[in-house]
């Protein structure tokens, strides 16, 4: 049998290939379909105790941890009236910088108060540089329900160790503390 | 390891000792853990530290040594003769010793590493690593403290972070001569504190911060501003005072966040004090940011290009009728630049780098002695010396690293100190120093009474011994016939002759030529061969160089020019400054180069810019007259120094004075190196008759102050001395006036009211801070040391 020519063997791959299970991913259009996997390294977020203080304390290891320099933290002093975390220091300035950032994780590995986790956000593209340094504005996770905007005081009758042993469940309006709050625990 | 090691170590003096199986001799007397040191076998440590005297108190450092039955505080053990010693790399007994005082001494330690300031250069987090077990075995409660204290307003103390090693209260004892931190309590109760009427409001207080070897101590200024990974470190030269520290400036994206004391065995060992420490925010507060020109009576922002042009016009214009005042900032280099400048580009010799107290004699008296010197009478001489003889000169205040050397050759190695002074005053006491009373203005007379035959002054025999130093300080420039009875006493003695400014620059400038009649090097402008061999490196010929030494003095110098160059001076230092700034504000011609906004480039017609210290380059010269040279902390700023603006104001004058950079400086100033030919004769003065009636004003500048590069530090302006009136008991009894109740001090010219305190003053004498809050002689009374006052009970009429 003479051989058929090869562009039209080439068709054959084609031929086959539109009966066969499609395994491109229509993104973005379908990409609710597509979710990342729960321990996908993506945007990192910035945590909150139940009572919407920061759980950064600046102590920079995340930055002295990441290999690319991506992480530049300044603490300050958590003054009267000027509490932002439980404790004495807080996270005054957080930036990441995603154009450096590898993803690696080492920096919430590092984090001592749980403060940094990782969430799944992976859609990071802009068209500056500048918006790509993430500040702490950016990063903060949202207040949820019974959380109360920094600053504000510790929740009466208790002090930081009772914040990272996860005694404190919440926050009043007004800030300050519930005596449900401390009933609970 | 520290400490310079001067002596020849002859045979007799060695011993063999075996550690960890080596066969090694050293010096007898020697600590256990210096010879492992040296050997390059870390043992660890928190109490130890080579300038302090041993004191085994954390006990980390234990070893073994064969024939004692327990393991022995390698830091307080001096090897004997067959000593035969085993480190934790040889002896399992070391090491579980080591590793049991760890675990020790974290016990109570709180593990608060993440918000510590020490975090990242701390010795107990390295040596818990090294020395210390993974996880602990103690599940008990810890013991706590109310965290942080402040012990003083810059100095805060953890308690819990303390390992009790007596370092902090070792030093304000041994090294500070401030004993006001102490160990209290005992067992797990034992902590660092003071008294509840007394902060640790010592001068050299941040000292103990460093030295911590954990993070107990921590400075208010300092605190959670970064990590040591953040700090990109530079060697530099302190600005603060002609101590000449060496320091370390650390600096986070281009600010300076801290600086340290750093390692300099010849000058400031591992010390230096709080001004240096913690007075550096100065940097950032109100600098100009461009070049000023004044237009229709206002300063406005103008290009260099345009300044320059303005300046150049302007300077031209007065046609060598242009004086040069420069004041102590300037480094060794900028001040030769300005002598170069004046000399070349203006041909003028109307110079003065002296913006505060001065006078003819003391201009004598610096060409005949000071200028151009080689080095000394050094540290090492203080140290050496039999006698110091201080006049003039407050070392706690003017000058902190030479009471430190004083006070360690007092107590350790016989030296004995006498200062000739109104007061005797609490830095004298710590030098175990003899009191000389003296009212001010009459230093004079007390110096030439010394030299007189059949004279039983102490000091003068004192200073006859071999090896004496009479170290005068700036203030006698004030006092007519005390800098020549200076010279004289000190030629009739034998002893050495030191003068120790107040600012860092003034040495180098005057070394610089930045003085009417003095070339650079101590060179006299009237002698052919030293305008010879400066007129060849300038490239110019000798006769074009100014012939006749110009006038001498801020005042005269600004009255009598159609220009005035200014840079780096503030009128609050000269006691003539109110006739300056009515000079200036005069129908001449005024050009600033300034770092900061000040009453100079307020009413300059072109101020230009330039750089701190930080940003750059230089060298001061200490009072010794040792170059100190520095680097450049800031990088990446755009500023540029004195040297450089005024190469470019010479191209913009078609002259030529070089390129401006530091090297070049450097290498200039090397090649014509110091004088060698004769030089002017030390000045011959007679003392001026005592004033009669009232009270003698003595006064000098406080170490913390109204100084300009102290502005912005609350806490460390929170640690200074009050402001207060001092005399003694028996002149206030005369008076009237009791300790403790308000005084007014006044003159003719103004009156202050402030508290009074009884001490050892002088009869009839009234101490007064020179320029502190609340109290500025010159300014509030228009009065200089030595003037007569009036003192009566009460505040103000």
């Amino acid at each position: 049998m003479p051989e058929l020519p090869t562009a039209v063997r080439g068709f054959g791959v084609t031929f086959r290939t539109m009966f066969k299970r499609v395994v491109t991913e229509q993104y973005p259009e379908a990409a609710a379909k597509y979710p990342p996997k729960p321990r996908f390294h993506g945007r990192h977020q910035l945590n909150r105790w139940a009572d919407g203080l920061e759980k950064c304390i600046g102590c920079e290891l995340c930055a002295w941890a990441c290999p690319a320099d991506a992480i530049f933290v300044e603490g300050a002093d958590n003054s009267e009236g000027g509490r932002f975390s439980p404790g004495e220091r807080y996270g005054r300035v957080y930036q990441i910088n995603y154009l450096r950032c590898i993803f690696c994780g080492l920096c919430i590995e590092a984090c001592p108060t749980r403060a940094l986790t990782m969430t799944n956000e992976f859609e990071l593209a802009d068209n500056n540089r500048t918006d790509l340094i993430f500040t702490k504005e950016d990063l903060l996770a949202p207040l949820q329900a019974g959380m109360v905007l920094p600053p504000h005081d510790m929740v009466p009758g208790f002090t930081e160790k009772d914040y990272y042993a996860g005694k404190v469940i919440g926050a009043t309006d007004t800030g300050s503390a519930t005596d449900t709050a401390k009933e609970s625990t | 390891m520290t400490i310079a090691s001067g002596s020849e170590q002859t045979q007799t003096d060695l011993v063999d000792v075996v550690v960890d199986d080596i066969n090694v001799r050293v010096p007898k007397g020697t600590l256990v853990i210096r010879v492992a040191e040296q050997m390059g076998v870390e043992i660890p440590r928190f109490c130890d530290h080579p300038l302090l005297d041993p004191v085994a108190a954390c006990r980390m450092c234990l070893i073994e040594i064969d024939g004692v039955p327990k393991p022995q505080p390698a830091c307080a053990i001096t090897v004997a003769d067959g000593m035969k010693i085993r480190t934790q790399r040889t002896s399992p007994v070391a090491e579980k010793a080591q590793s049991g005082v760890m675990e020790f001494l974290l016990l109570n330690h709180p593990l608060d590493c993440p918000i510590c300031d020490k975090g990242g250069e701390c010795p107990l987090q390295n040596q818990a690593m090294s020395s210390g077990r993974g996880e602990t075995r103690f599940e008990g409660k810890k013991r706590t403290f109310e965290k942080p204290i402040a012990i003083s307003s810059q100095i805060l103390l953890d308690r819990e972070r303390c390992v009790s090693c007596a370092r902090c209260t070792r030093f304000a004892d041994q090294i500070a001569g401030d004993p006001m931190l102490e160990l209290l309590e005992r067992g797990a109760q034992q902590q660092v504190g003071v008294a509840d009427d007394a902060p640790f409001n010592s001068y050299f207080s941040g000292n103990t911060i460093q030295i911590c070897p954990v993070g107990a101590l921590t400075s208010t200024l300092y605190r959670f501003r970064s990590r040591p990974f953040d700090l990109v470190s530079t060697p530099t030269t302190c600005e603060h005072c002609a101590s000449g520290c060496s320091l370390r400036t650390d600096v986070r994206r281009g600010e300076v966040t801290r600086r340290l004391a750093w390692d300099d065995p010849e000058v400031n060992e591992e010390w230096n004090c709080d001004k240096g420490r913690f007075a550096f925010r100065y940097i950032r507060q109100d600098r100009i940011e461009s070049p000023l020109v004044r237009e229709d009576g206002r300063l406005r922002p103008a290009s260099w290009p345009e300044a320059l042009d303005i300046a150049a016009r302007g300077l031209a214009a007065a046609q060598g009728r242009v004086g040069v005042l420069t004041g102590g900032r300037l480094t060794a280099e900028d001040a030769y630049s300005y002598a170069k400048f004046a000399r070349v580009a203006l041909r003028t010799d109307d110079i003065d780098f002296r913006a505060r107290m001065a006078s003819d004699e003391e201009a004598q008296f610096l060409a005949a002695l000071v200028a151009g010197q080689p080095l000394g009478p050094t540290y090492a001489d203080l140290d050496a010396a039999s006698n110091v003889v201080l006049v003039g000169f407050e070392p706690e205040d003017e000058s902190p690293i030479v009471l430190l050397r004083l006070r360690r050759a007092a107590l350790k190695a016989n030296t004995r100190v006498w200062s000739i002074s109104a007061s005797l005053t609490g830095g004298l006491a710590k030098m175990q120093g003899t009191w000389v009373p003296c009212q001010p203005g009459a230093e004079a007379q007390v110096m030439d009474d010394a030299q007189k035959d059949g004279s039983d002054d102490a000091f003068g025999a004192a200073l006859r011994t071999p090896g004496a130093v009479l170290l005068v300080g700036e203030r006698l420039a004030g006092i007519p016939g005390a800098l020549s009875a200076a010279a004289a006493l000190a030629r009739n003695t034998g002893a050495r002759l030191g003068w120790v400014p107040r600012r860092a620059g003034e040495r180098g400038a005057l070394d610089a030529g930045a003085l009417s009649g003095l070339l650079p090097g101590g060179r006299p402008l009237t002698d052919p061969a030293a305008r010879r061999e400066v007129s060849d490196l300038w490239g110019v010929q000798a006769d074009e160089l100014p012939r006749y030494a110009g006038r001498r003095g801020s005042v005269p110098i600004a009255q009598s020019a159609d220009a005035v160059i200014v840079a780096g001076v503030d009128p609050v230092d000269d006691p003539q400054g109110e006739q300056l700034m009515a000079a200036l504000a005069g129908d001449r011609f005024v050009l600033s180069l300034e770092t900061h906004h000040g009453p100079i480039s307020e009413l300059a017609d072109v101020v230009l810019p330039v750089a701190v210290d930080a940003e750059r380059a230089g060298t001061y010269v200490d009072w010794e007259g040792r170059s100190r040279s520095f680097g450049t902390a800031i990088s990446g700023v755009t500023t540029v120094t004195d040297s450089r603006v005024l190469a470019m104001l010479a191209d913009a004058m078609d002259e030529s004075i070089g390129r401006g950079d530091v090297m070049e400086l450097r290498a200039e100033l090397a090649t014509l190196g110091h004088w060698t030919g004769d030089r002017m004769s030390a000045p011959d003065v007679r003392p001026a008759p005592p004033a009669a009636g009232g009270l003698r004003l003595a006064s000098w500048r406080l170490l913390l102050d109204l100084g300009r590069m102290q502005q912005g530090e609350p806490h460390l302006a929170g640690t200074a001395r009050p402001t207060e009136a001092v005399m003694s008991a028996a002149t206030a009894a005369s008076r009237g006036l009791t300790e403790g109740s308000l005084v007014t001090v006044s003159t003719p010219d103004g009156s202050l009211t402030l508290p009074l305190r009884l001490d050892e003053v002088a009869h009839d004498t009234v101490w007064l801070p020179m320029h502190s809050p609340g109290c500025s002689i010159v300014q509030d009374l228009g009065a200089v040391p030595g003037d007569v006052v009036e003192v009566v009970p009460g505040g103000p009429r």
